[in-house]
């Protein structure tokens, strides 16, 4: 049976227990005496049922897709002849993937040899009695929380703080699912760069300097160790990032200024919006504008020039980024520059300094931790910005400071590593969670100094 | 001797206030230097990507006489559909073109006499002529689609300026297409076909549709779980957490979770549900649970500030005639924190409508040409259909691409709208 169909009838299920229960609640109150003697009211009662009947069920529902597929491939596997199941990894996964696509009827059976057909028909009994008793036990389950809660309804129940009680679990469960995913992330990215390490030596990874990942797909190829060095990746991202720090932190800042300082409460009101226009472009669409139409004009202003700039330069990704970031910076130091004070506008002002005189020596110094801040966030948005530079930034890993050249970064690796058929547990793409931990780290690291650096600095002024 | 000193230093400051006033104009000037250049960078991000897209919102046809020959057809009059189905098109249309420009000659200018018009020209037929079989053994002007290059030429895209071994269109067919303009042959349309296939190998065949339901599908999903799970947490963490290291934990992660790169959530993806527990590459479930759990730290952050902004004497007159604090909440806080609410979880959908690189990850790069017809069907995004179309190389693509931007962020302006819209409706309250 469908998972679809499997949850309507769950659904509908746990509607008629709230039905059930709301009118044994009448009848059970009714036959002592009165509605009166109720402890809650009547639908107190039809939801206590309905959730008795529904969460359990769904529990169930939830976790029998989770691992279904995974036990069907144990089982599966398990009825193989020995000499299939002493296969490589990888190729058993090959061999079991094939089985799978024909029981699903996706490719002929000439491809595959007599094991397989018999397999794939294995498969697709099991997964019939799976469904099957998914289905059945799923409904079960919410017949029996249903039957339960309603066997319960009495008048000295008290089935609101009850079904309130539920609930707060419910929204305590919500808000856990933020440190879940936290959880999730660190332990997924863990365990595979772990897993990395044990081929390629922590040093090697960090201290390296050559990144070429393209030649370890096979044990018996030449020059199969490939080299992971990830220097080049970390100067490549960086020297992005600087490029695109020099394009938005003075336009963002100095619009900032502008616009908090001396523009018209009108002129703020129209501009600020038009310019966060620039943050709600997809990155996306940044990423095509810096392939096709910045990087070809930088390209062509260069030789003009007489200089040799690569087609997929640092600089142009940089600008593209800088572009995009150029709203971040001057939302943040908008709101820094408002946080300081009036009174010390105000003193410098009454002390004969001019509005510029004022901004430079009173408002930066005093906001100046703020700032950092909010730059050191920008830069973590720009080290994990991923779109732009994969359209428009190189592949092969250079070790350079020249912003002509085109360079490679952190997340282009991880894309190129990523995407596409690959075999899971080659150093290839365990590499790119090796990169992914970085990334994370780094990028954490740097919001947890910045958050810190601007929470002082506000409460500095509170 | 004092008072001479103070004279002194009034002369000083006059003389250099000239000095400083300039400076303060100077300042002001980059100030609005500033504000001018980020105007300008928007105007030629808009400019660049509607110069190049707005030609792929038409399609150019040419009118090619075409002889429903039965027996170049291959059926019998009066033949079955199915028979229809498997007629031989192509070859007459060939037959056609070579009939128009008899002075084709030679295999590879015959080849290029074909390449005038597109490959989907043969399905166009073919559903013309099961429509009306009583054209065969007739001949008939039939409006064909042109092939990519040919239509390229025909909006002037391309031009006899540029070099033949620069261009895809060589100079015979760019004769053949001028005779056909004087002979009042050839036609722009309004490109229906953008929205209404899948993603093709040609250019000119093309579509969104495919992509724009892959999209819808996966903010379903999205919506679904993200809203009622970050709404929940804010409440919680608003009106329910008690103040322990258990929720100060819960907070930190948040707020954290709101700075990871998006990336770093695709390989959560392809790690955990793909590897782990074995759920299908390519699907919008995959992603829409992906994309939900990077938009919960915007949602659950803009409900909590819209909820702290519901005055207390609505807490307090609830509870005061007896609500319970969950009675109070459902009823009567979240009614009114409902805009604001509202208002984050658009502009979380808005970044997830644009969101590309955890899709990435989880395989939602494929080349999909059928439009998906629910969440666990193969599918891609619109902003992955733009990363995939700006990869290849024809120049009929680059257009699509733009087209196609226009199109996604058409929608993000609707929702951005919308997002205003219900934000200056709660800021009258």
């Amino acid at each position: 049976m469908q998972t679809s169909t499997v949850f309507l009838v769950l659904i509908a299920l746990s509607f008629v227990s709230f039905i059930v229960g709301r009118r044994r609640s009448r009848s059970v109150a009714v036959a002592g005496g009165g509605m009166h003697l109720l402890h809650s009211l009547p639908k107190h009662y039809g939801y206590m049922a309905a959730l008795w009947a529904a969460m359990p069920a769904l529990l169930l529902l939830v976790l029998w897709m989770g691992f279904e597929s995974r036990v069907i491939h144990n089982l599966v596997v398990a009825d193989l002849p020995v000499q299939v199941q002493q296969l490589q990894h990888n190729e058993l996964g090959l061999y079991y993937n094939q089985i799978v696509s024909y029981a699903a009827g996706s490719s002929d059976a000439d491809l595959l040899d007599e094991v397989q057909v018999a397999a794939a028909g294995h498969y697709r009994e099991l997964q019939s009695t799976s469904s099957l008793m998914k289905a059945l036990l799923v409904a079960l389950v919410a017949v029996m929380g249903g039957l339960l809660a309603v066997q319960r309804v009495a008048p000295a129940l008290r089935a609101r703080n009850h079904v309130e009680g539920i609930f707060k679990w419910i929204l305590f469960a919500c808000s856990f699912i933020a440190v879940l995913t936290t959880l999730g992330i660190v332990l997924s990215v863990l365990f595979e760069a772990l897993r990395f390490f044990q081929t390629i030596p922590l040093t090697d990874f960090l201290f390296g300097l050559q990144w070429s990942p393209q030649m370890a797909i096979r044990i018996d190829q030449v020059a199969a160790s490939g080299s992971f060095g990830f220097v080049p990746l970390l100067v490549g991202t960086l020297l992005i990032s600087m490029v695109a720090m020099v394009i938005a932190v003075p336009v963002g800042l100095m619009s900032a200024i502008y616009l908090s300082e001396y523009a018209t409460r009108r002129f703020r009101a129209v501009t600020k919006p038009v310019l966060e226009i620039l943050a709600g472009v997809p990155t996306v669409v940044y990423g095509f504008f810096a392939a096709l139409t910045v990087a070809p004009f930088i390209r062509n202003l260069g030789e003009s020039m007489g200089l040799t700039v690569a087609s997929e330069s640092a600089l142009a990704v940089g600008i593209v980024m800088g572009i995009m970031i150029i709203p971040f910076v001057m939302s943040l130091s908008d709101d820094i520059i408002n946080a300081v004070p009036d009174t010390m506008r105000e003193a410098s002002l009454g002390m004969g300094a001019t509005m510029s005189e004022t901004i430079r020596k009173v408002l930066i110094p005093a906001a100046l931790p703020g700032i950092v801040g909010g730059i050191l966030l920008a830069v973590s948005r720009a080290i994990g910005e991923t779109m732009i530079v994969v359209m428009a930034a190189g592949l092969s890993a250079k070790l350079t400071a020249n912003p002509l050249e085109a360079v490679t970064t952190i997340t282009v690796q991880i894309v190129t590593l990523l995407v596409g058929d690959q075999e899971f547990d080659s150093p290839k793409t365990l590499a790119a969670f090796a990169l992914g931990l970085v990334l994370f780290f780094v990028t954490l690291l740097l919001n947890v100094i910045a958050l810190y650096v601007v929470r002082k600095y506000r409460e500095q002024y509170e | 001797m004092n008072k001479q000193h103070g004279y002194k230093n009034t002369e000083l400051i006059q003389a250099s206030l000239k000095k400083r006033y300039a400076r303060e104009k100077r300042f002001q000037w980059y100030g609005r230097l500033a504000v001018l250049t980020g105007f300008v960078f928007l105007f030629i991000l808009l400019f660049d990507i509607v110069s190049k897209g707005y030609p792929a919102f038409t399609q150019q046809f040419i009118k090619v006489t075409v002889d429903f020959d039965a027996d170049r057809l291959g059926v019998e009059p009066g033949a079955s559909e199915e028979v229809l189905y498997q007629a031989d098109y192509l070859g007459v249309i060939k037959d056609s073109l070579r009939e128009m420009f008899p002075e084709a000659s030679g295999r590879q200018e015959k080849r290029q006499l074909y390449r005038l018009i597109s490959i989907g020209a043969e399905y166009q037929l073919r559903d013309y002529v099961i429509e009306n079989p009583e054209v065969i053994g007739k001949t008939q002007d039939i409006w064909l689609m042109a092939h990519s290059e040919a239509g390229a030429y025909l909006k002037g895209q391309v031009t006899r300026e540029i070099p033949q071994g620069d261009r895809k269109i060589k100079d015979i067919q760019m004769q053949w297409l001028d005779s056909l303009i004087r002979q009042g042959r050839t036609e722009t349309r309004f490109n229906a076909l953008f929205f209404s296939t899948g993603d093709s190998r040609e250019p000119e065949l093309a579509g969104i549709k495919a992509a724009l339901y892959g999209s819808f599908f996966t903010l379903l999903v999205t919506f679904l779980l993200a809203f009622p799970i970050g709404v929940f947490s804010a409440v919680y963490l608003e009106e329910f957490a008690p103040r322990n290291r258990l929720t100060d934990l819960i907070e930190i992660n948040i707020n954290n979770l709101a700075a990871v790169p998006s990336i770093v959530f695709g390989l959560l993806g392809l790690a955990v549900f793909i590897n782990f527990f074995e759920m299908p590459r390519s699907v919008p479930l995959v992603g829409g649970i992906v994309l939900s759990l990077m938009t919960l730290p915007t949602i659950i952050i803009t409900s909590r500030a819209a909820i702290q902004s519901v005055s207390p004497s609505i807490r307090q007159a609830a509870l005061g005639v007896g609500a319970s604090p969950l009675q109070t909440v459902f009823h009567h806080v979240l009614p009114v924190a409902m805009p604001g609410i509202l208002t984050g979880s658009i502009i979380g959908m808005a970044q997830a409508l644009g969101e590309s690189a955890p899709l990435l990850m989880i395989g939602m790069v494929a080349f999909i040409m059928d439009v998906p017809g629910g969440v666990t069907d193969p599918s891609t995004v619109l902003p992955v259909q733009i990363f995939l179309w700006a990869d290849s190389p024809e120049r009929g693509f680059m257009e699509k691409t733009s087209a196609a931007i226009m199109v996604l962020m058409g929608f993000l302006i609707v929702m951005n709208a919308l997002a205003i819209y219900l934000r200056k409706r709660f800021e009258l309250k």
